[in-house]
């Protein structure tokens, strides 16, 4: 069946209609991932928008339930070049096309997504329509697109209420990591999924208790917390500022989320009080802009936003740099930075925009980019193991943790051999 | 990290000639490395002994040694030169293994220059099979179960540890040479012992088999701050078991979720930061098909054929990049030269897919074995680029110029499924048409995946072809279905194929639908940044970013395609050349071109580059877009020449010769009406298309005869007969393959061949220099000894070369470039070939007299005369130097290949040897060619009846410098009879021991065995030299060459003169 899509300048693409049947309008973004379009599509961060892939194969290895980010697909719509009709992976558990309709998601097909693309790039992010209507009227439908916005977003991907994400036991809990990862196939589709041995880091978070603000959480945060041993709590969107010191966390994280950071005055004000805890904190992405918001910074749109897996970022602190994962529209202001409340941590390379930010006389980091990766590079999970230390060092817990930590040595170290006689010696 | 201040003048070394498993990707890299550190104010010196090569021209590189690439030469060049630092990770593993023989033995150190960018250190670590395996059991990463033996015995018990089939992988090689899978013992020992020979340190890797996993390749890059990337990654559709230079690749990988992509991602960069690599890397991973199980296969610490490959699919210079990080420089310091204003400190972001196919040699070897193995084979690759998997792979198929252009073109149709089943077990350089062919006779892809390993996606990708083929056998030419098989790049003219249409039809039916090829832009980054780099390719449907600006005149300039045997990187070489004159002369530039390998096809050699395919089709789509003023064709090889009258149709002007004199010189009844005008005399011939008019013309001139197709390039087809049953056995052959042009049988001459390139504006021509065979004719000039100034005619018969030459230039209206092939019989000069166009010869000849020849053709092409570029008309001065050129053979990659030469090019590159005197240019030019003699001082002679006489004075020569002689039992006679002392061996059918005993000893270092003439009816002679060959014992089949090797062995033994080519 034919689609259509309607930018909001009055641009019309003809496709082929994908996914469920329904028209929508939602704020185009494009996304240059080449691999993990599941990832993408189940990250609440993109609620209110509809992705377009500018990798023009996309649905090749199906849906693997397990890379899913949060439990069902955020955008309102999915804009690709070619969805393929059979997908090919051992995990597969379904198509893209299934999976889809499935979740009310509708779509659309064979356009010029790189046409689409340098729109965007040279006009700015549009809102725009997809519909199956061939008898659109565009006088009638670009006013519709004006009018979008995305709205508090946030309330409606945040958890309903909050639960606990307990330490892994095996690293193997949370899916491949780099390493060897022995695999028995014949399990697997019997659906046993037996931890897989793999290389095991020293569990450097065991026995810390770590609040998680949910603004539209990707799961793969608090799995990367849960894997280094940390126990994690994930508190609502609305939750106060009260409610979550009141359990004694040991850190506290702010995950991204969806949609422009001002419209989150409430939240915005309970980070604040956040601010004022000795509680360490790390923040990815919208809660890094809320932080800069609560403490006197300013945000502003960028033109069409980062979102992708090979942006370079500097750590500032080391001068080295980073491939990213990314997806924002926001970003802080570094001209209205206060250097007495917070200074730039981390910068994008290709544009110089602020990617984190270091609170002056504070345990307090926040970074723009996606230390939990999926989909998109891992290099950047060393800032879970850096906001890990941060809270282990904040001196006034120095000395209790000591002990837990040799503890914690003695317990959680997995050594494991592999056939070939690899001698998996663990390494922090 | 800035700029390292301390490094001022570097020496990089290049990979020598083009053998299969390291071919022109190393000009390019090592090229665009050169460019990218003059850029930064360093003198380069530069040694490559290939004169064919862009890198060894006097503008990339301040000093320029085309000498034998031997660590001797090294370290005479290290001390005359004094460089400050050395780069030897541009030259394959050529150059490598050098820089490292160099760093080991300490004369680095003791001369004061150091290893730049990866350490030695590391380079031992990434090579060496133990300590890579130690390391990397060190970090964690896995590899298959292995073990380094150094003796067949211990092959054996490991092996019998682990269980069969294992992989052996010998160290330091060359494109895997060596290696292979071994299923049983018989096999282990045979490839184990083959491997442990070429084995420069005599290891080899005995591995578990992990055939038929996913092979994925990631290209890295590091720098000497820490901060790594990954430019690409490659899935080979051939899962591993296929050498990934002769595996069909895509990029980025197709069936790999996220998951797995960046768990193998965080592999390849834990592995450079280990190994500390600063520059480029290859990491190849072996990733189990149905879990997350893998295994790293091989790292190659330098820049490689996947790196070129990984350059053009993505944009990324990874060479420029390596040689800047080289320097100190680190990622976020480099500009990314396509964008202009990101870093190169990003990973490139793919919206199209990419397909290579490697281009094998079996049209040339016929007897040669098509299995595909651990062990490279194919002499080059196409790559092609689209935005679905089905459009690249016919895109890439058709720019293969192997006489295919859809999945139909290889006949298995009278396969049953069964059949096709069981055919599919052994890997072929077919089995896509294989697989197609199984999926029309209702094989399911479950079968097809369980027999080849090939993901199910790639089969189904195949199928949604061949539906499409269906659709248009069966169904109606709608527009729509036209619009949806060129989405899927079939050519206009398989759709005609197809549908019972001729292909104006299908033109014109797309022309009235709209139906035509855009042109997008790779630009590194999917879109998301504004770039400038005008680098197409093509898809059907959507919006066109390719633009016809107006201003200055335009040219187009047609590529030479995938290299293969008879069509090499000469024509790159001439392309490049051209490309730039034509801009200094206020040209803008566009090259057509689809080999991944090439200098032409880096995206700033030209004003603009189309990554497409060459054929009239492709090229007139672009035609369309850009509407050049002109064409050049004669610097593309046959390639280009075959689009001469599609342009001209399309209305392109041809620059240059006119495309009706190009086919005077290849129409036989017309060149003989020149020949007659100009009074040049030729051999007597005719012009036949069936066996019974050739027989006809043969009996009628008296065998013996050459045979051969016109309209060819590298004398492909070409035989000598001396028999009727040999016509008809040579006929067969050539017409197997449809031919639109007569074929000719001339009298075989046999002379001395002469060789001239020369410019001839129209009026007066300029011969930079006569060059000479060294074999007699009968053997393909490109796999001749060349030497240069002809030494051995005299002043009457140059006179009437260059005589001859001005005729035929004339005769022809050639305005550019000519070669004309004659063979001289005491003072008679006939003409065996005339090629108005650019020829192999064209590198070599400019670099050694110093006359850039295909500037000086272009000037000429747009209107200069000589006179006017200042060159005095005629045969120029001889130089001061011998400079001859070697032919160098691959014949060990491919089993099964005859070596014996002939009218039929075998060679897969060339190296030079230069030196004021001919016996020691001659010892140089056998230098770099590898023949590197005495060891044992043992050698064989086993020669045809005919030779006998030629032989025993040979015989004599090699008795005299202290060799013993073992002959089979006639040479022995004829050689003992005269005098000269030999020891008879037995025939392979007689008792042991024979003479394949005496050659599997490893005692010998020569074998000389001259085939009876015409294709070899005698299995014996086949068997000794491809035992010779594959034992690496050297084999000539020339007497010729025999001699000219014993003149270079008579005069050896004195220290070498070095030759700064840039200074000629």
């Amino acid at each position: 069946m034919k689609a259509f899509l309607i930018l909001e300048d009055g641009t019309v693409f003809e496709g082929k209609h994908i996914g469920a049947r329904r028209e929508i309008i939602s704020e185009i973004v494009f996304n240059t991932s080449m691999a993990g379009y599941l990832e993408v599509l189940t990250d609440p961060s993109y609620a209110g928008q509809a992705v377009c892939m500018t990798y023009p194969l996309i649905g090749n290895y199906g849906i693997c339930r397990d890379d899913m980010e949060s439990l069902r697909p955020w955008p309102d719509g999915f804009i690709v070049k070619e969805l393929s009709r059979v997908p090919s992976n051992f995990r597969c558990d379904m198509s893209i096309q299934q999976f889809l309709e499935e979740n009310g998601v509708p779509g659309i097909a064979g356009i010029d997504t790189r046409a689409l693309t340098k729109r965007l790039r040279e006009k700015g992010t549009m809102n725009g329509m997809i519909t199956t209507d061939r008898e659109y009227r565009l006088e009638e439908v670009l006013p519709k697109l004006k009018a979008y916005t995305t709205g508090k977003v946030v309330e409606k991907v945040t958890c309903r209420e909050k639960y606990t994400v307990k330490p892994s036991v095996a690293l193997g809990d949370n899916g491949p990591l780099s390493g060897a990862a022995r695999f028995d196939g014949e399990a697997y589709k019997k659906g046993i999924r037996e931890p897989r041995p793999t290389l095991v880091k020293a569990l450097s978070g065991a026995g810390l208790k770590v609040a998680l603000l949910d603004l539209g959480s990707k799961d793969n945060i608090a799995r990367s917390l849960a894997e280094r041993g940390c126990e994690v709590t994930v508190y609502p969107a609305w939750t106060t500022a009260e409610e979550i010191t009141a359990a004694g966390p040991d850190g506290i994280m702010l995950s991204n989320g969806p949609g422009d950071p001002k419209e989150c005055t409430d939240i915005i004000r309970e980070i604040r009080k956040l601010y004022d805890t000795d509680i360490p904190i790390f923040a990815i992405c919208l809660g890094h802009q809320l932080m800069a918001l609560a403490t006197g910074a300013d945000t502003y749109k960028m033109k069409y936003g980062h979102r992708g897996g090979n942006h370079p970022v500097k750590d500032l602190a080391t001068g080295r740099v980073y491939i990213s994962s990314q997806n924002h529209g926001y970003v802080v202001d570094m001209d209205k930075l206060d250097p007495k409340v917070a200074v730039p941590a981390f910068i994008n390379v290709n544009d110089g925009t602020n990617e984190g930010l270091s609170y002056t006389g504070k345990n307090i980091f926040t970074v723009q980019y996606h230390p939990e990766a999926c989909p998109g590079p891992q290099d950047s999970g060393y800032l879970f193991d850096r906001f890990i230390q941060m809270i282990r060092t904040s001196e006034a817990r120095e000395n209790h943790f000591v002990i837990r930590t040799s503890e914690a040595r003695e317990d959680h170290f997995v050594v494991e051999t592999s056939e070939a006689g690899k001698g998996g010696e663990s390494h922090a | 990290m800035p700029k390292n201040p301390n490094v001022k003048r570097v020496m990089v070394i290049g990979s020598g000639p083009i053998v299969i498993g390291q071919a022109a990707e190393f000009d390019y890299a090592g090229t665009q490395a050169c460019r990218s550190l003059k850029e930064e104010g360093v003198e380069v010196i530069l040694v490559n002994s290939n004169p064919a090569t862009i890198m060894t021209d006097r503008d990339i590189a301040d000093k320029v040694y085309i000498e034998p690439l031997t660590v001797q030469v090294l370290e005479q060049i290290i001390e005359k030169e004094k460089p400050d630092s050395i780069l030897p990770t541009l030259g394959g593993q050529a150059g490598l293994n050098l820089g490292m023989e160099l760093e080991e033995s300490g004369f680095l150190k003791s001369h004061g220059v150091t290893l730049l960018g990866t350490t030695a250190a590391t380079i031992r670590n990434a090579e060496g099979r133990q300590e890579f395996k130690d390391l990397m059991e060190r970090i964690g990463e896995p590899c298959a179960a292995s073990k380094v033996v150094e003796t067949v015995e211990e092959g054996v018990a490991f092996t019998e540890s682990i269980g069969y089939p294992v992989v052996l992988r010998p160290a330091y090689t060359l494109g895997g040479s060596g290696g292979g899978i071994a299923y049983n013992q018989l096999q282990l020992e045979e490839i184990l012992e083959n491997g442990l020979r070429l084995s420069r340190v005599g290891q080899v890797l005995v591995e578990r088999c992990i055939a038929g996993w996913k092979e994925i390749e990631y290209e890295v890059m590091r720098d000497s701050a820490g901060n790594c990337i990954t430019v690409c990654n490659m899935e080979n559709i051939d899962p591993v078991g296929v050498h990934t230079g002769d595996s069909i690749v895509v990029a980025p990988s197709q069936t790999l979720s996220d998951k797995e992509y960046q768990m193998l991602r965080s592999s390849a960069l834990n592995i450079i930061d280990e190994l500390k690599i600063t520059g480029g890397c290859n990491v190849q991973f072996a990733l189990h098909p149905t879990s997350f199980e893998y295994c790293v296969i091989e790292v190659n610490p330098r820049v490689s054929r996947s790196s070129a490959l990984a350059s053009k699919a993505t944009g990324y210079p990874i060479a420029k990049v390596a040689a800047k990080i080289a320097l100190g420089y680190t990622l976020d310091e480099i500009k990314n030269a396509i964008t202009q204003k990101t870093y190169a400190s990003f990973e490139p972001a793919l919206d199209y897919c990419v397909v290579k196919i490697p281009r094998l040699p079996f049209d040339k070897f016929i007897t040669a074995k098509r299995t595909l193995t651990t062990q490279m084979k194919a002499t080059g690759e196409v790559m092609s680029i689209c935005d679905s998997f089905e459009g690249a792979l016919m895109k890439a198929i058709r720019s293969l110029e192997q006489h295919v252009d859809c999945l139909l073109s290889y006949d298995f149709s009278g396969l049953s499924a069964e059949e096709l089943k069981d055919r599919l077990k052994v890997v072929d350089d077919r089995r896509i048409w294989m697989i197609a062919e199984a999926l029309r006779k209702g094989v399911s892809y479950e079968e097809i995946h369980a027999v080849t390993m090939v993901d199910v996606w790639f089969i189904d990708k195949i199928a949604v072809l061949v539906e499409m083929e269906e659709a248009l056998r069966t169904g109606e030419l709608t527009p729509e279905l036209l619009k949806e098989a060129k989405r899927m790049e079939f050519p206009d003219s398989v759709i005609a194929r197809l549908t019972h249409k001729n292909e104006e039809q299908i033109k014109a039916m797309r022309h009235e639908s709209g139906i035509r090829a855009v042109y997008k832009m790779v630009d590194t980054c999917a879109a998301e940044f504004a770039a400038s780099t005008p680098y197409y390719y093509s898809v059907y449907g959507g919006e066109c970013e390719a633009s016809s600006a107006g201003g200055r005149k335009k040219v187009l300039v047609l590529g030479s395609g995938p290299i293969r045997i008879g069509q090499g990187i000469e024509f790159d070489y001439c392309s490049v050349h051209a490309t730039w004159a034509f801009s200094r002369a206020g040209y803008e530039t566009i090259i057509i071109n689809n080999n991944p390998e090439t200098v032409s096809t880096d995206f700033d050699i030209a004003d603009k580059l189309y990554f497409e395919p060459l054929t009239p089709e492709d090229v007139e789509s672009i035609v369309n877009i850009e509407k050049p003023d002109g064409a050049v064709v004669q610097f593309g090889g046959q390639t280009a020449i075959k689009l001469t009258e599609s342009l001209m149709r399309m209305g392109v002007p041809i620059l240059g010769t006119r495309a009706e004199d190009v086919d005077a010189a290849e129409d036989r009844e017309l060149f003989d009406k020149i020949l007659e005008e100009t009074e040049i005399p030729r051999a007597a011939g005719g012009t036949v298309y069936t066996a019974e008019e050739a027989k006809a013309v043969a009996n009628r001139l008296g065998y013996p005869v050459l045979v051969r197709p016109s309209y060819v390039l590298g004398g492909q087809g070409m035989q000598i007969a001396i028999s009727d049953e040999e016509i008809e056995e040579f006929m067969a052959i050539i017409n197997r393959i449809a031919q639109d042009h007569p074929i000719l049988v001339d009298k075989y001459l046999q002379g001395k061949e002469i060789e001239v390139d020369a410019v001839c504006d129209g009026t007066d021509i300029l011969i930079p220099g006569i060059m000479e065979h060294i074999e007699r004719t009968g053997v393909h000039s490109g796999d001749s000894i060349s030497v240069y100034p002809a030494h051995t005619i005299g002043k009457l018969v140059k006179d009437k070369i260059a005589e001859y030459t001005r005729r035929l230039a004339k005769a022809l209206h050639v305005k550019g470039l000519i070669n004309i092939q004659f063979i001289a019989i005491g003072e008679d000069v006939y003409v065996i070939e005339v090629n108005p166009r650019s020829s192999r010869t064209v590198p070599y000849i400019s670099k050694v007299t110093g006359i850039p020849i295909v500037d000086l053709a272009t000037e000429v092409i747009l209107g200069k005369t000589i006179k006017q570029l200042g060159y005095e008309p005629g045969l120029q001065p001889e130089a001061r130097y011998y400079a001859i050129k070697m032919p160098v053979f691959s014949f060990e990659k491919i089993r099964g290949a005859e070596i014996s030469l002939g009218p039929e090019m075998k060679s897969t590159g060339e190296c030079l040897g230069i030196a004021q005197t001919f016996h020691e240019a001659l010892y140089k030019a056998f230098l770099g060619a590898g023949v590197n003699l005495p060891k044992h001082k043992n050698m064989i002679i086993t020669v045809k009846d005919a030779d006998k006489g030629e032989a025993i004075e040979i015989g004599r020569r090699f008795a005299r410098l202290g060799y013993t002689i073992y002959a089979t039992r006639s040479t022995a006679a004829a050689l003992n009879e005269a005098g000269v002392k030999a020891r008879k061996v037995n025939k392979i059918s007689q008792e042991s021991p024979t003479v394949m005993d005496l050659i599997l000893g490893h005692r010998i270092d020569l074998v000389i065995d001259t085939p009876t003439q015409g294709r070899d009816k005698s299995r014996d002679g086949f068997l000794i030299r491809r035992t010779a060959i594959e034992t690496g014992v050297n084999c000539l089949t020339s007497l010729d060459t025999a001699r000219a090797l014993l003149t270079s062995l008579e005069n050896a033994g004195q220290e070498l003169t070095l030759v700064d080519v840039a200074r000629l």
